[in-house]
């Protein structure tokens, strides 16, 4: 643990992605205003020490919808990979467990999802269903799983026929127990890295879909939907623009270097680059 | 290499057919059928228009009826009629019973977006490339942490954020670029060469917004790549046998390093497609991307599930097309010795 941390960046990322989760966690109670008040009288004021971050159209207080907007963002990261990597955890073990003909269907779904341009697939199911930020995390889970189904699929192949899985296994292991207790916890250190780097990717999603109007919608605040007013704004409001923007650049910003940083420290061969 | 092709072409039927399976599945995703109120809250939904998505998908008919249906209509890439755009065909031209033609919404779309895409790959390549030389050949020092340093940025800035501080500093503030659609105003009365700089102008951001993501992916991979390949034995032997430095690098390493690219940009096909959504739509330009995005926001099904098809065939092309690139570029491939 202590060679992990001892990589600058690791230790950026993580001091990064902490802090982002302390303020989600404790947005109700640092949050100077009601995130959804309105206050006609406060309407596109600029930065100052009543409202950290200025007020958007309707005079609400930007910091305050900030960080209520980090919660959503945390939450489809979180939930969306949780979706992800459950469903790419059971494929990829079956594949990798089982072979033959479950793995050559298991990996031409993986090939037909990966031909289907991910944010089409996005946006079209959400124009069957409705836009809610439910919706959104399953949809986003339901189509980015194929990752880490090659991931542990790759795993369970390679592990698969070392001494300790054969032994385990002459000594009358069940598939289930050989699968859960011998080959998974072995293939948690990529599985960990690519659900981290999942984690970003799913946040930059979310928050182009809510640009979009298509993702979390008003008037629950997330950076997205945020910067679809700082758009609207963005003559006399810049202040709407810059924040949301950056907090998403930080945000993925974080994950991506926490995953990177993890991968290096755990795969010697990679460090060596 | 003609087996190989074959093979290679042969593998597109079974991709295909998964494809129809899950676009019919998403067209069944709506709680009851897609024409109950759930999903259609566009007010334009009349009853009228209801009847006409029942009778496009046959959704009277059984559920296998109905798929075989389907699979017929992406087979001869009829995909309907607009219900939004006045009845307009949703994929390639018809001709009505007085001879007038009405283009087809996607044949309309489809190159603005093919264009957009080619520019940013040439951007990407032209800026990738060699910042991911620099980085590979002063490995660790001040240029690489700076380059990587841009990659990481490059990774997690949001487009449509770089676009909206690129639209307001250039187009809101300096007046320097046009900030929406393909045309300036009175486009047709310029000088064939105004025309040209004038559509360069108005291309310039959203070829910069789809290519910056790719960038960082891209400079990375080939500074990964050249360190990977500048270890190898071969190169040794090149610099023993006492080759120029410049001959060992640009003749024998980049080449090598190169290979692998040519699967990364077929690989990155869709995300390039998905992302003009974002581009398009921000700039006005009127690709497939914004009419996919106008589609969702009114709930123009049958351009919806055309686009949808005719994204993942121009995907399976452009992986078709890298396949086909490798082994030509590659011969251990074309012969079957490396997979």
């Amino acid at each position: 643990m202590k060679k992990v941390f001892s990589n600058p960046l690791v230790l950026i990322g993580f001091i990064i992605i902490a802090s982002i989760l302390v303020l989600a966690f404790t947005a109700p109670l640092i949050a100077p205003y009601d995130p959804d008040a309105i206050d006609v009288k406060a309407i596109l004021l600029s930065p100052t020490s009543h409202h950290w971050m200025g007020t958007d159209g309707l005079g609400r207080d930007v910091f305050s919808r900030m960080l209520y907007g980090a919660r959503i963002s945390l939450m489809v990261g979180f939930v969306a990979v949780g979706i992800a990597t459950a469903i790419g955890i059971v494929l990829g073990a079956i594949a990798g467990f089982y072979r033959g003909w479950v793995d050559t269907v298991i990996m031409r779904i993986v090939d037909v999802m990966l031909s289907i341009p991910t944010f089409f697939l996005i946006l079209a199911v959400i124009a069957f269903l409705t836009p809610s930020i439910w919706n959104i995390m399953i949809v986003i889970g339901l189509t980015s799983w194929m990752g880490v189904t090659r991931l542990v699929r790759a795993e369970f192949l390679s592990l698969r026929n070392r001494e300790f899985v054969l032994a385990a296994q002459t000594l009358g292991a069940r598939d289930v127990r050989l699968i859960f207790t011998h080959l998974l916890p072995n293939s948690l250190t990529p599985i960990i890295v690519s659900s981290i780097l999942g984690i970003a990717s799913a946040v930059l999603v979310e928050s182009g879909l809510s640009f979009l109007g298509l993702g979390v919608q008003a008037p629950q605040a997330s950076w997205g939907n945020i910067l679809t007013d700082g758009k609207e704004y963005i003559q006399f409001a810049w202040w709407l623009s810059l924040f949301p923007g950056l907090a998403i650049l930080i945000t993925v910003l974080g994950y991506n270097l926490l995953g990177d940083g993890l991968r290096d420290a755990f795969n010697p061969r990679s460090s060596q680059h | 290499m003609l087996i190989y092709l074959l093979k290679r072409f042969l593998w597109m039927i079974p991709l295909l057919i998964g494809i129809s399976l899950i676009s019919f599945f998403i067209m069944h995703l709506a709680p009851g059928d897609i024409t109950t109120s759930e999903a259609s809250f566009n007010p334009k939904a009349s009853e009228e228009s209801r009847q006409k998505i029942r009778e496009l998908y046959s959704l009277d008919k059984p559920v296998i009826v109905q798929y075989g249906l389907w699979m017929k209509r992406m087979v001869t890439l009829d995909f309907g009629t607009s219900f939004a755009s006045h009845q307009r065909p949703v994929f390639w031209q018809t001709k009505d019973k007085d001879g007038n033609i009405s283009l087809g919404m996607i044949q309309e779309a489809l190159p603005i977006t093919l264009l957009i895409n080619v520019l940013s790959l040439i951007l990407i390549i032209a800026v990738a490339l060699p910042l991911g030389v620099v980085s590979a050949l002063n490995q660790n020092q001040l240029a690489d942490r700076g380059i990587t340093l841009f990659v990481f940025i490059g990774f997690a800035i949001p487009g449509f954020w770089v676009a909206l501080m690129l639209m307001y500093w250039t187009g809101v503030q300096h007046n320097w670029l046009p900030i929406s659609g393909l045309e300036s105003l009175g486009y047709e009365h310029m000088h064939w060469y105004a025309q040209i700089t004038d559509k360069l102008k108005h291309l310039f951001l959203p070829v910069f917004i789809s290519g910056i993501t790719g960038l960082a992916g891209i400079s990375l991979f080939v500074r990964n790549g050249m360190l990977e390949v500048l270890h190898q034995d071969y190169i040794t032997t090149a610099r023993a046998k006492g080759l120029h430095e410049n001959r060992v690098v640009y003749g024998h390493a980049l080449r090598n390093a190169l290979l692998p690219l040519i699967t990364i940009f077929g690989l990155s096909i869709p995300g390039l497609i998905g992302g003009s959504v974002i581009a398009e739509s921000i700039f006005a330009i009127p690709g497939m991307g914004k009419l996919f995005y106008d589609a969702v926001l009114m709930r123009d099904f049958p351009v919806i599930m055309g686009i949808l098809t005719i994204g993942a065939i121009l995907t399976l092309i452009g992986n078709l097309l890298a396949d086909i690139a490798y082994a030509w570029a590659d011969p251990r491939v074309r012969r079957g010795v490396i997979q």
